[in-house]
């Protein structure tokens, strides 16, 4: 890990009104690895995520994305990075009054100089690439199963091969079988296309099958940051119920170590 | 300008020389959504011969975008002898793994599809009419079983909707008539001066505002207003599956949500209509008193005179309608919402339109029946 930073949050602070989320957070994500953000509800993972997109502002500290801080980024800058990040939203966000192809053209139709031909067979190609059909393109959002939804929304994060791709809860609703399909698609693509990934799950399958790093956020600031097998060894009250509850014994039994005795107190 | 200028000074990043034609540069996104750019490279493509060999060894950045470009131009195959390097080769296995079907022609234009769309649209309202008939007579049992057991109504929806339609559109209501008010007073003073006629305008005025335009301003106003909202809430109900939250429960929409909202509007509706009919008389009276010079105190004296008891009952009858009216439609199409924006934003406008159509409507009818009547 000796590249520079792709993502760096330094010293963030967050707080909405009187109620603090974040408190003096560091966090470094680097090209290339699979960063899961785990913790409790209500823990702040989607805030943290959205302070990066730039959606919130933040109390103090801040969140430099490529190496510049992400509220510095304005104008034209501000689009070009747009075009350099894909996010999954948690519900999909699809834009419910387009059809599903519209959907996924819209980030290519937004750079206006495309032609709608090279267009149509770009979206086409991905949404086959995500395992849908042509026929699945003229639905509209609110046709589609919670499954599709995260398919297309999903082929659209990746309509302008991001360097940097956000999934937010990118499991949570799917069925295990699904949910399997979808984490072996996101590991093909993240293995073909070479983006880095920043994800918030709940999910411990979703974790043992993609994460190379996990961070655990808890009592407002990243608590431990490493492989699973180092953040396992951790001694704390959440990742101990987390990781080593019954589910997590389940999911994670191939990362456990020797000490696990320590699973249940 | 500037931008093509920039466009045309890089060199092209296709040159052909002894059989084999090299791509050089960035084959991403980026580099082809410059303008003309996709135009440009898709010449130069065509200018290589046809039987040359590809070499892709300098490409520095491809992407699913430049790759499905090439891919196109060769016709869905890797031409023999192309120099691809492994990551390029596991792209466009990925292309030739998923192959898109050819571009569907459009549907052959239908000349007399402008006759289907009007058949459509007047099933469609006719569609609407039943359904309000029907939303009309579920309310009627609902309303029997608020009578009967008024006990368990919904005391707490109605008395917040009555606030929310009622009180908080005293502001509006007061403003537009008291400026509709001291507008009507000056046209109608100009022309009764010129007969010399000026104290008929108390008859005028008074008449007019509290048989017809109060209660038709008011009606509009709250369309524009608490029609709209409650379209909207029912709608995003629907969205956020609220609706079918409610039917899971065993909760009745008919109970809750339109029984509340009709009796609330019913009750607030005629309370505006008042409000409204005072705001503009006050306007009236303080434009005849600038522009003919008539005391407030006369113009308020003649007034009751003016009106009579039967207009200010049919002012109150049209503002109970009128109410009643605007919460069904506006429950309607709430109710008849897709969970989607797009229908949110129809629906919101149908509502309004339907609802202040309905009004000027029923106001007609009104008229035809007090003339037969000879009120």
């Amino acid at each position: 890990m000796a590249d520079t930073p792709i993502i760096g949050v330094q010293d963030l602070t967050t707080a909405f009104g009187t109620h603090v989320v974040h408190e003096h957070l560091n966090l470094d994500v680097f090209p290339k690895e699979i960063l899961a953000l785990v913790g409790g509800s209500g823990s702040g993972k989607t805030t943290l995520l959205r302070q990066i997109l730039g959606l919130d502002f933040p109390k103090s500290g801040q969140v430099k994305v490529f190496g510049r801080p992400v509220h510095d980024y304005t104008g034209p800058q501000r689009i070009a990075l747009t075009h350099r990040w894909g996010m999954l939203f948690q519900a999909g966000a699809l834009f419910s009054a387009l059809p599903v192809f519209d959907n996924v053209a819209l980030p290519l139709r937004e750079l206006h100089h495309l032609p709608e031909d090279l267009i149509r067979d770009v979206v086409l190609m991905r949404l086959s690439w995500m395992g849908l059909t042509s026929r699945d393109a003229a639905l509209m959002p609110s046709d589609l199963s919670g499954g599709m939804i995260k398919r297309v929304a999903l082929a659209r994060a990746l309509a302008l091969d991001p360097e940097l791709l956000f999934l937010d809860e990118p499991t949570a609703g799917l069925d295990p079988q699904r949910s399997d399909e979808f984490c072996e698609l996101i590991k093909t693509l993240h293995a073909e296309l070479g983006f880095t990934v920043v994800m918030v799950t709940h999910d411990l399958d979703t974790i043992g099958a993609l994460a190379t790093r996990v961070a655990v956020l808890a009592e407002k600031k990243v608590l431990v940051e490493g492989t699973i097998e180092q953040v396992m060894q951790t001694k704390h009250p959440f990742i101990e119920s987390f990781f080593h509850g019954e589910r997590g014994e389940r999911a994670l039994g191939q990362f456990d170590t020797k000490d696990v005795t320590h699973g249940k107190s | 300008m500037v931008k093509s200028s920039r466009t045309e000074a890089t060199a092209l990043p296709v040159s052909e020389s002894a059989g084999v034609c090299r791509l050089s540069g960035d084959w991403n996104v980026q580099a082809l959504s410059l303008r003309k750019e996709v135009e440009r490279r898709r010449a130069a493509l065509q200018a290589v011969g046809a039987s040359a060999k590809w070499d892709l060894s300098g490409v520095l950045r491809l992407d699913a975008v430049g790759a499905q470009m090439l891919w196109q131009h060769w016709g869905q195959a890797i031409p023999a002898g192309t120099d691809l390097s492994a990551g390029q080769q596991a792209l466009f296995k990925i292309l030739a793994e998923h192959p898109v079907a050819a571009p569907v022609p459009p549907p052959a234009t239908d000349w007399f599809g402008f006759i289907r769309s009007l058949g459509q649209a007047i099933i469609t309202s006719f569609g609407h009419g039943r359904m309000i008939l029907v939303l009309l007579g579920s309310l009627i049992f609902n309303f029997i079983g608020f009578v009967t057991r008024p006990i368990r109504g919904p005391w707490r929806e109605i008395s917040a909707q009555i606030f929310r339609t009622g009180a908080q559109a005293l502001g509006i209501t007061a403003l537009v008539g008291f400026l509709i008010g001291i507008v009507l007073s000056y046209l109608s003073a100009q022309q009764l001066a010129v007969f010399g006629a000026g104290q008929f305008i108390v008859k005028l005025l008074g008449v007019a505002i509290v048989r017809e335009l109060g209660p038709v301003l008011a009606a509009i106003l709250v369309a524009g207003r608490s029609g709209s909202s409650i379209t909207a809430q029912i709608g995003v109900m629907r969205v956020t599956q609220e609706l079918d939250a409610m039917a899971v429960m065993g909760i009745s929409e008919g109970q809750r949500l339109i029984l509340p909202r009709v009796l609330a509007l019913a009750l607030t509706m005629p309370l505006l209509v008042l409000w409204t009919d005072a705001m503009a008389l006050i306007g009236g009276m303080l434009a005849a008193k600038f522009q003919l010079g008539l005391s407030v105190v006369w113009f308020a004296e003649r007034l009751p005179d003016a009106i009579g008891i039967k207009n200010y009952w049919i002012g109150m009858i049209k503002g109970v309608t009128f109410g009643a009216w605007i919460a069904l439609v506006a429950c309607h199409f709430g109710l008849r919402i897709e969970p989607n924006t797009e229908s949110l934003g129809k629906g919101t406008t149908a509502s309004v339109v339907t609802a202040i159509t309905g009004v000027i409507l029923i106001d007609a009818i009104y008229a035809i029946i007090f003339n037969e009547m000879n009120i």
